[in-house]
C-alpha cells in the first residue's frame, strides 16, 4: 500500500539513503533496524515528509505522491510518534491531541471545550487510556504521555479516508517492561485500522512485534526478513558486516599502555537513572572506548569525569585523589579535557577567533592581574596551528568560519596546550569527511603515545575497535563486558553488537 | 591539445579546492562586512543629510548657501553641542554594552544614575562643596555606589535566578524610589566652579567632559579587548554552555559584568550632573531608551557575543545626531522618538540572521 521505490537522499558529503525500496502492507507491522548512522532516521524523515528524497518515488496505492512537509504527509494518512516526545507539557491532554486542528471545535471564534473533551475522550479510548482530557500533560507519566502521543496520531483516522501508516520511533525507550507489553498489545489491536513502522534499538522487541524486518546498513536496505524466518544472530551480522581497515585506524601505532598507575578510576559508580554500578580504570596512554547504543549512559560517564554530573553512589578518583566536588572548573584544574559531541554548542565559541578559543580554558595562564598577554596567546596559537596543521588564514579568523575538522583541531589544541592529560572525546569524528577523520585518528595516537589517557565514545563500532586498547560495553546504563583491544586480538563487530542489544 | 586543456582544467580545479580549504573565497561584500560597517555609514549619511535639508530650505527661499560650509548643523559649535549631549549617555551605553555582549540586559540605568547623582551631590556639598577640598572624595563614592547597585543587580539575577531584565528593571525602580526618598523631590545644585569646569572649560572647542568620556571609552576598550573579564563577556555571550564547560565561573563573570556596568552608570551620573549642575531624581530620566537604542543601533547583537564599545560610540552619536539634526531643521520632539524607534527595529532586522533563528520569544 505505502511504498518507497529506489529512494535516494544526499546530504553534503554523505549519501544517506542509497536506492532504498521499502514497502508497508495493510494491517502490517514493519520493523526497521540498523546501527547508529545506518540511515534509519533519514528514512523515517522521508516517510513522514520532513525530508524530500532526491531520487526515486514515494507511492500510496500505486499513485506517486510528494510531501513538502509533515502536514501534507499527515493528510495522506502518515503519522509519526516521536521518540523525543512532542507533546507540549503546559497544555492539557485534549489541547495536545488537537493541536493545529482546533478549527473543528470553533463556533463564532470560540472553542467549544466540551465538544473537544468529548472528542479527546474518544481518541484516548482507542489507546485504552482512561484519563480526564483536561489534565495538564506534565502531570502524566512517561508511559501515559506515549499513549497520548499515539492517540494524537490516531486522530488521523477521522480526518483521512484511506489507510493509515504510523511510525513508532523508539517508543519503548522510556517504558517499563509491563508498559511495553501494554503498548505492544495495543499496537497489535490497532493493526485492524492502521499499519505500523516500528524502529527500536532493542532487537528482541522488534523481533517480537514485527511481521517483517528491514535491516539497514550504510544507507541501504541490506535485508528484509519475515517474522518467522528472523534470527537475531543473522540480523546482527547483516547490520555490521564490514571489513576493518587496520591502516585506516593507525593500528600499527598502537602501543601498550602503562598499567601501573591509574589516571581515572571508577569504583562502583552510579548516577541516578543514567548508569549504574560502573567500575573501570583509565591508564596513561590507554584509549578506552565506551560502546553502547544511544542513551546507554556513555555520555553521562564522560560528563561525570569532567565534573558536569554528580554521581549518586560510588567513588571517583582522578590521579589517585578522590573527587568530592563535581564542577567543570575542578575538572579543568585536574587536567581533564572534554570534547563534546556538539562542537557548535559546546566545542568552540563562534564569533571568537582562533587564539581566543584556544585560551578559553586557561586564561589565568595567559594573563596577569586580569590583563591578557595577547602576544603570548597568539604565539601559542601559532605553535599549535602548525603542530596540528590547522587550516586557517591567521589567528584572527573567527572559529565559526572554519571547517568541522579544523574546529575539532582548535578544540583539541585548547585542551592539549593547557596540559590536559585526560581527554574525553565524545564522537570526535561525527560529521567529518574521511581526511579529517584520519587526522583525528592520528592525533589520538599521538596523544596516547604522549601518555594521555583517552576515553572515547566512537562514532561507529569499527572506529571503537580500531582505535581502542580497551572496550567497555554498556547497555541501558549497566556494564556488560570488557574487551581487550590489543592489535591482532581485537574483538569483532559481532562480538560487541551481541552485548549491546 | 584538448588533453592538455583538460589537465590544466583539473589542475585549476584542484588548486581552487585547496584554496577553498585554506580560506573561503573572499567576497568583498559579505553579510558580516555590511553589518560591521553599516552603523558608521548610517552616521556619515546622517551627518551629510541634515546640512542638505538646510541647504534645500535656503535654496527655496533663494538665499545664498554653500553646502556644508554655511550649515549650522555641520559646524564645530554644533559638534561640541552634540558631544556634550552625548557624553553622559555614552557612559551609560558603554556600561550596558558589556551586559548585552554577555547576552543579558540591564535596565537599571535610570535608577542607578539617579541614586549616584543624588548621593554624589549630597556628599559633595556635605564635605566642602568644592573639588579643592575633601569633597573630591564624593567622586569615588559615587562610583562605589554604582558598583554596589550593579553588584546587587548581578547577585539578584544570578543567585535568585531571576531573568536579568526583570532583576535590573526592579532594581532600577528601587533606585529611583531611593533617590526620591533622599531628595524629597528637591533639586540639589552643584555650583562649584572647579567641578563645573567639566562643562565650562574648553580645549580645542570641546569641554573637558568630552575628554573625560573619551578616556573612559579607552578604558572600556582596554577592558573589552585586553582583560580576562572582557574576554569572558564574549565567551559567555557567544556560548554560555561552552564557557561553563571550559571551566569558566559564569556566575562570577555575570556579577562582575553588572558591577562594571554600575560603575559606568555612575560615571554617566557624574557627567550628567557636571553638564547641568543639578542632581535630582529626574537626572536618570531617558537614559534607558537612549542607551539601549544606541547599543543596538551601533550593531551590538542583542543575543550577545558580537559588538563592542566602538559600536556603542557610533550608536550614541547616531542617536544624538538625529536628535540634534531634527532640532536644527525644525522637526518636533515626537517625530524624533518615532524615528529612533524605527531605527532600532531596522538595526535589529539588519543584524538578525533570520535563517538561523526560527522562533523568537
Amino acid at each position: 500500500m505505502y511504498e518507497l521505490r529506489q529512494v535516494d537522499k544526499h546530504f553534503p558529503g554523505v549519501h544517506a539513503l542509497k536506492a532504498v525500496d521499502f514497502k508497508v502492507n495493510r494491517h502490517e507491522i514493519v520493523g526497521l533496524v540498523g546501527e547508529n548512522g545506518a540511515g534509519k532516521s533519514t528514512l523515517m524523515k522521508v516517510i513522514y515528509g520532513a525530508y524530500q528524497p532526491d531520487g526515486g518515488d514515494v507511492t500510496i496505492d500505486g499513485t506517486v505522491v510528494r510531501f513538502q512537509n509533515p502536514r501534507q504527509a499527515m493528510n495522506h494518512g502518515i503519522g509519526m510518534v516521536f521518540q523525543e516526545q512532542s507533546l507540549i507539557l503546559n497544555l492539557t491532554v485534549m489541547e495536545n491531541i488537537f493541536l493545529g486542528y482546533e478549527q473543528q471545535f470553533v463556533k463564532f471564534g470560540i472553542i467549544d471545550w466540551k465538544a473537544m473533551a468529548q472528542a479527546a475522550k474518544a481518541q484516548l479510548a482507542k489507546v485504552k487510556l482512561d484519563i480526564d482530557p483536561a489534565t495538564t500533560t506534565s502531570d502524566l507519566s512517561f508511559a501515559q504521555r506515549q499513549l497520548v502521543e499515539l492517540a494524537k496520531v490516531l486522530t488521523l483516522e477521522e480526518r483521512i479516508d484511506g489507510d493509515l501508516v504510523i511510525l513508532l520511533d523508539e517508543p519503548t525507550s522510556v517504558l517499563a517492561k509491563e508498559e511495553v507489553e501494554l503498548l505492544f498489545g495495543l499496537v497489535r489491536d490497532l493493526t485492524k485500522r492502521a499499519s505500523f513502522i516500528f524502529v527500536s534499538h532493542r532487537m528482541d522487541e522488534v523481533l517480537e512485534l514485527s511481521d517483517r524486518i528491514y535491516v539497514m546498513k550504510d544507507g541501504a536496505v541490506v535485508d528484509v526478513v519475515a517474522h518467522d524466518a528472523a534470527d537475531i544472530d543473522a540480523i546482527q551480522h547483516k547490520m555490521v558486516g564490514r571489513e576493518v581497515d587496520k591502516e585506516y585506524y593507525r593500528e600499527q601505532k598502537q602501543k601498550p599502555y602503562d598499567a601501573a598507575q591509574a589516571l581515572v578510576s571508577f569504583d562502583q559508580v552510579s548516577c541516578g537513572r543514567r548508569y549504574n554500578d560502573i567500575s573501570f580504570d583509565l591508564h596513561p596512554g590507554e584509549v578506552l572506548c565506551l560502546v553502547g547504543t544511544e542513551g546507554s549512559g556513555r555520555e553521562a560517564i564522560l560528563r561525570t569525569i569532567f565534573g558536569l554530573e554528580t554521581p549518586t553512589a560510588g567513588t571517583v578518583k582522578i590521579k589517585g585523589e578522590q573527587v568530592t566536588s563535581f564542577a567543570a572548573q575542578s575538572g579543568v584544574a585536574r587536567g581533564v579535557g572534554y570534547i563534546p559531541r556538539e562542537r557548535k554548542i559546546e566545542g568552540i565559541v563562534a564569533g571568537m577567533n582562533v587564539y581566543e578559543n584556544m585560551t578559553l580554558s586557561q586564561m589565568p595562564n595567559y594573563s596577569s592581574g586580569g590583563v591578557l598577554k595577547v602576544g603570548e596567546e597568539k604565539a601559542m596559537a601559532r605553535t599549535w596551528i602548525e603542530r596540528l596543521g590547522i587550516k586557517t588564514p591567521d589567528v584572527y579568523k573567527d572559529c565559526g568560519g572554519l571547517s568541522g575538522g579544523n574546529q575539532q583541531k582548535v578544540v583539541l589544541a585548547k585542551w592539549r596546550s593547557g596540559g590536559a592529560d585526560i581527554m574525553l572525546l565524545d564522537h570526535p569524528t561525527r560529521g567529518l569527511d574521511i581526511g579529517a577523520k584520519e587526522d583525528v585518528y592520528e592525533m589520538i595516537r599521538e596523544m596516547s603515545a604522549a601518555g594521555v589517557g583517552i576515553i572515547l565514545v566512537a562514532d561507529t563500532l569499527e572506529e571503537a575497535i580500531g582505535l581502542s586498547h580497551t572496550i567497555l560495553v554498556i547497555k541501558d546504563g549497566a556494564f556488560q563486558k570488557r574487551f581487550d583491544g590489543t592489535p591482532g586480538a581485537k574483538p569483532t563487530l559481532y562480538d560487541l553488537v551481541h552485548h549491546m542489544i | 591539445m584538448a588533453e592538455a586543456l583538460l589537465v590544466e582544467g583539473m589542475e585549476t580545479r584542484i588548486m581552487s579546492d585547496i584554496t577553498a580549504q585554506t580560506a573561503p573565497p573572499a567576497r568583498w561584500l559579505t553579510r558580516e562586512r555590511v553589518i560591521k560597517w553599516a552603523p558608521l555609514l548610517v552616521l556619515l549619511f546622517l551627518v551629510l543629510l541634515f546640512p542638505f535639508f538646510e541647504w534645500l530650505e535656503d535654496f527655496r527661499e533663494a538665499k545664498d548657501h554653500i553646502y556644508l560650509a554655511d550649515s549650522r548643523f555641520f559646524s564645530i559649535r554644533n559638534a561640541a553641542r552634540i558631544a556634550i549631549a552625548a557624553t553622559p549617555a555614552l557612559m551609560v551605553a558603554i556600561g550596558v554594552t558589556f551586559i548585552i555582549i554577555m547576552g543579558s540586559i540591564d535596565l537599571s540605568m535610570e535608577g542607578t544614575v539617579s541614586v549616584c547623582a543624588v548621593i554624589f551631590a549630597f556628599a559633595f556639598l556635605g564635605w566642602g562643596g568644592t573639588l579643592a577640598s575633601w569633597a573630591w572624595l564624593a567622586i569615588p563614592l559615587a562610583l562605589l555606589v554604582g558598583a554596589v547597585v550593579g553588584c546587587i543587580n548581578g547577585l539578584v539575577h544570578v543567585r535568585l535566578k531571576i531573568p536579568s531584565f526583570m532583576a535590573s528593571l526592579a532594581m532600577g525602580f528601587v533606585g529611583t524610589g531611593f533617590a526620591l526618598l533622599l531628595t524629597g523631590g528637591d533639586r540639589i545644585r552643584v555650583e562649584d566652579e572647579l567641578f563645573r569646569s567639566l562643562l565650562t572649560v574648553r580645549w580645542f572647542n570641546f569641554p573637558i567632559m568630552c575628554y573625560v568620556a573619551l578616556a573612559m571609552l579607552l578604558i572600556a576598550w582596554f577592558i573589552q579587548s585586553r582583560t580576562t573579564l572582557g574576554r569572558n563577556f564574549y565567551a559567555v555571550g557567544g556560548g554560555e554552555e561552552l564557557a561553563h564547560a571550559s571551566g569558566l565561573n559564569v556566575s562570577r563573570v555575570r556579577i562582575m559584568g553588572f558591577t562594571l556596568a554600575g560603575v559606568f552608570f555612575a560615571m554617566g551620573a557624574l557627567l550628567a550632573v557636571g553638564r547641568i549642575g543639578i542632581a535630582e531624581t529626574a537626572t536618570g530620566n531617558n537614559f534607558m531608551f537612549i542607551s539601549i537604542t544606541a547599543v543596538v543601533v551601533g550593531g551590538t547583537a542583542l543575543w550577545g557575543g558580537i559588538g563592542g564599545v566602538w559600536n556603542t560610540l557610533v550608536g550614541v552619536l547616531i542617536v544624538n545626531v538625529i536628535n540634534n539634526g531634527m532640532v536644527v531643521i525644525g522637526l518636533p520632539n515626537y517625530v524624533q522618538d518615532g524615528v529612533l524607534g524605527l531605527l532600532v527595529i531596522a538595526a535589529v532586522v539588519l543584524s538578525t540572521d533570520r535563517k538561523t533563528v526560527s522562533f523568537v520569544k
